[in-house]
């Protein structure tokens, strides 16, 4: 009797210890559970955003055209040291890829070969067409005695490598010589510098307008009573519920030559002519501020409406003037607001589609303008995708440089 | 003015009054606070009192009447030209700014030199004990820390005034009672004016030099602690400060100092007419339950009844006795725990009595007043 009554509380113990190695501590079950929740989200974004998008980027450097269309070829002029002409056995290796290659493939690899010297796509196409009936370096040259100029040979060589830098270069304004030195590009096609510092440049013009179009603003409806508060952040939320295209639309119709305000203005005799307000930069200019105007506000708002009164009160009280409570105090606390505002204003500015084409000029577009013109009109990638890969790296420095000034003003405020 | 009653009428609050819209906060305020006196103005919450400090802030406007500090009419004074200190609730302390820099404020704001601030801080520092605190920002400190720097950054600039707006609210028992007496010694040390802003009667009872009871815009009694307690002018300061016993009943004799009330059971009581009307108009009778003795001590007593002890609760310091007396139920005693003390048993009957000075006739509160 007394010796089971011992042996009881013993096996019972042994029996948990069992248990408890079994089953997952208690401490690692809940991150499982909680992983397993953010699961679906995080194979979406890998799926529909983050492959694409990376795969879209690698386009600015892959050109892998001429290689698959031409593999012998390709091995053969990488080979070749680029001194005098290649030896018999390239000539050859061309033909014999020509004959076998797709005619597809083979007006793939031409499209390429024609950013390096235009008209390299018909001698490209004429020659496939001939390959057929030629032999060697001699049978080549007669189907055009281009194949007997190094600069031809020399191009080749630069499209066989898959890796490419042409497409970032001539996104930077930048060239490769037909010798192979990296130099300025002719004049007529060097814009993209431009087009990406006048983008920052709207950006930036936008982001402060609508900072200090925002900041009263968001102070007002922070230090409403409830119910206005309601109402004012219904108005401020109100354009986000209205398509872009009519948002955009409605500016055209406002801001053109016989639009409202002008007809307005004229009516009113305080101008003769027409003012320009459309299809050039004011428009662009008044345009989004007016659709980027909620996403400064509202941060700005989160923030102040946090921020209590008795702060301000606390600085008044202490003798602080109202520039001083302002700058001293008041600006101090709304920092993380103002951050994360012009952040979000600025990178949304920066890649901006569908207003700067809407109301902008012909020759004032953005940068996402000439991706979409690359990607859809002359169907270049990679240089399409080489400008997105010089704007997303431009704004993550600018932004970059931005997140280091904010760590630096002790943006860190603990509640 | 000479300076003596200068001393005396330190800020003054003349025919004072507060509405929000339609809303009467403060009704015809008048309230002189003397030099170097610690005021506390006590009240419910929505009584007044916080827009009275407001008001002598410079947070809010007079809606009539004017304010003056040391003679001077402050009423058109912005908060930031009126050198008056003030702690907040919440402190308020920068939280970007370090605790040096948040005591250094005001100095700044004075545009003090620099040699001149940092010898002020430091000061101030050693005041609050919270020297080797100086460079943490507030959001690393305890509240009880917090709150000592939001004293030191409304004193180091050396007001002469300094408001408090229920500042140990957010602090824990035992914390609060220890911030009562630094605030209490630091204050007497500097010699500077506070009004103290609370709705803790007992915080009220033990920092004051005197309370001011506040109740729906006006102050129902002005007074040292201790008359505030022992003679509330009122049922509702009876009510409002400490625990006590009420006897409702009608006024049944009257004479200068003395009268007898007469309670619906027939019962009549002697008291002391503190704010009763004429024989025959309703009267509360206020007793305070450390006063109530039982046993045989009761015989000597004006007032005497036979209770019966429905419960009996052990406090530690005290014993809480719970009687019924002249038919009503939860009438106190609170007995010392001395050597010696009887204690009745639940159930047990019980003499019980009270001195007819323990015994005030006050009004009726009607029952708009107590919300």
């Amino acid at each position: 009797m007394l010796s089971m009554s011992r042996a009881k509380p013993c096996a019972i113990e042994r029996a948990e210890e069992a248990v408890s190695g079994l089953a997952l501590p208690q401490a690692l079950r809940a991150p499982i559970s909680r992983y397993g929740l953010l699961l679906p989200c995080l194979l979406f974004m890998l799926g529909l955003f983050v492959w694409p998008i990376l795969s879209l980027l690698t386009g600015g450097v892959h050109s892998p055209e001429v290689s698959q269309a031409l593999p012998q070829a390709s091995r053969a002029v990488l080979a070749w040291s680029g001194q005098g002409q290649p030896d018999d056995a390239a000539f050859e290796a061309l033909l014999a890829d020509l004959r076998a290659a797709d005619r597809r493939a083979v007006a793939e690899a031409g499209r390429r070969l024609n950013y390096e010297i235009p008209g390299y796509r018909a001698l490209i196409l004429k020659t496939a067409a001939r390959a057929a009936g030629a032999q060697g370096k001699v049978g080549l040259i007669a189907i055009d005695p281009k194949w007997g100029e190094e600069s031809y040979w020399l191009a080749l060589r630069r499209a066989a490598s898959p890796i490419t830098p042409r497409y970032l270069l001539s996104a930077l304004d930048l060239e490769v010589r037909p010798d192979g030195s990296i130099g300025a590009a002719p004049q007529e096609s060097a814009i993209f510098l431009g087009v990406l510092g006048r983008t920052l440049w709207i950006s930036l013009v936008v982001t402060v307008s609508c900072l200090l179009l925002a900041f009263p603003v968001a102070y007002h409806i922070a230090s409403s009573t409830p119910r206005w508060r309601n109402l004012l952040l219904l108005l401020v939320l109100l354009p986000f519920w209205t398509s872009l295209l009519v948002r955009t639309s409605a500016w055209v119709v406002l801001l053109q030559d016989n639009g409202m305000i002008n007809s307005f203005l004229l009516r009113a005799g305080l101008i003769e002519t027409p003012l320009r307000l459309i299809f050039n930069r004011t428009g662009v200019y008044i345009s989004f501020i007016h659709v980027l105007l909620p996403l400064m506000v509202l941060p700005l708002y989160s923030v102040m409406s946090n921020i209590s009164r008795e702060y301000l009160r606390a600085a008044f009280s202490l003798g602080a003037s109202g520039p001083r409570a302002f700058f001293k105090v008041y600006l101090p606390l709304v920092w993380p607001g103002i951050w994360s505002g012009t952040l979000l204003t600025f990178v949304v500015c920066s890649g901006y589609y569908v207003t700067p084409l809407l109301v902008g000029g012909n020759t004032d577009q953005m940068m996402s303008y000439f991706i979409a013109f690359y990607t859809k009109q002359t169907v270049n990638w990679g240089l399409a995708a080489a400008l997105a890969i010089v704007l997303s790296l431009s704004i993550l420095l600018v932004t970059g440089l931005y997140a280091l000034v904010g760590r630096r003003q002790k943006i860190v405020v603990k509640g | 003015m000479t300076s003596s009653t200068m001393d005396e009428h330190f800020v003054r609050f003349v025919g004072v009054q507060k509405s929000f819209g339609a809303a009467k906060v403060v009704h015809d305020l008048n309230l002189d606070i003397k030099r170097g006196e610690f005021i506390t103005l006590l009240g419910p919450s929505g009584s007044g009192k916080t827009t009275c400090l407001l008001m002598l802030a410079g947070f809010e406007a007079l809606s009539q009447g004017d304010i003056l500090v040391g003679g001077r009419s402050i009423g058109y004074v912005p908060a930031q030209k009126r050198n008056i200190g003030m702690v907040f609730q919440s402190y308020a302390l920068f939280p970007h700014m370090t605790v040096a820099e948040n005591i250094a404020f005001p100095l700044t704001c004075r545009k003090l030199r620099s040699a001149e601030i940092e010898a002020q801080v430091k000061r101030a520092l050693a005041m609050i004990k919270l020297e080797s605190f100086a460079s943490r920002l507030p959001g690393q400190l305890s509240g009880g820390q917090q709150q000592r720097v939001a004293l030191a950054r409304a004193l180091v600039f050396q007001p002469s005034l300094v408001l408090m707006d229920e500042p140990l609210g957010a602090l824990d028992k035992q914390l609060r009672e220890e911030m009562q007496y630094e605030i209490m010694s630091i204050q007497q040390e500097l010699g500077v004016t506070v009004v103290y802003v609370t709705h803790d009667q007992s915080e009220a009872l033990t920092m004051s030099d005197r309370i001011a009871v506040f109740n729906a815009g006006v102050i129902q009694q002005l007074a040292p602690p201790r008359e505030i307690y022992e003679a509330p002018a009122n049922a509702f300061v009876a009510r409002f400060i400490g625990e006590n016993n009420r006897l409702v009943g009608k006024v049944s004799e009257r004479n200068g100092s003395s009268c007898a009330v007469t309670l619906a059971s027939g019962a009549r009581l002697r008291a002391r007419p503190v704010n009763a009307g004429a024989v025959g108009s309703p009267s509360t009778l206020s007793v305070r339950p450390e006063r109530v003795v039982l046993g045989a001590a009761a015989a000597s007593r004006a007032n005497r009844f036979e209770a019966l002890v429905s419960n009996v609760v052990f406090h530690g310091d005290h014993i809480r006795v719970a009687m019924q007396v002249a038919g009503q139920d939860g009438f106190i005693a609170k007995l010392s725990n001395v050597v010696g003390v009887e204690v009745p048993a639940a159930g047990s009957s019980v003499a019980v009595g009270w001195d007819e000075d323990d015994c005030h006739a006050l009004d009726v509160e009607s029952e708009a007043l107590r919300h």
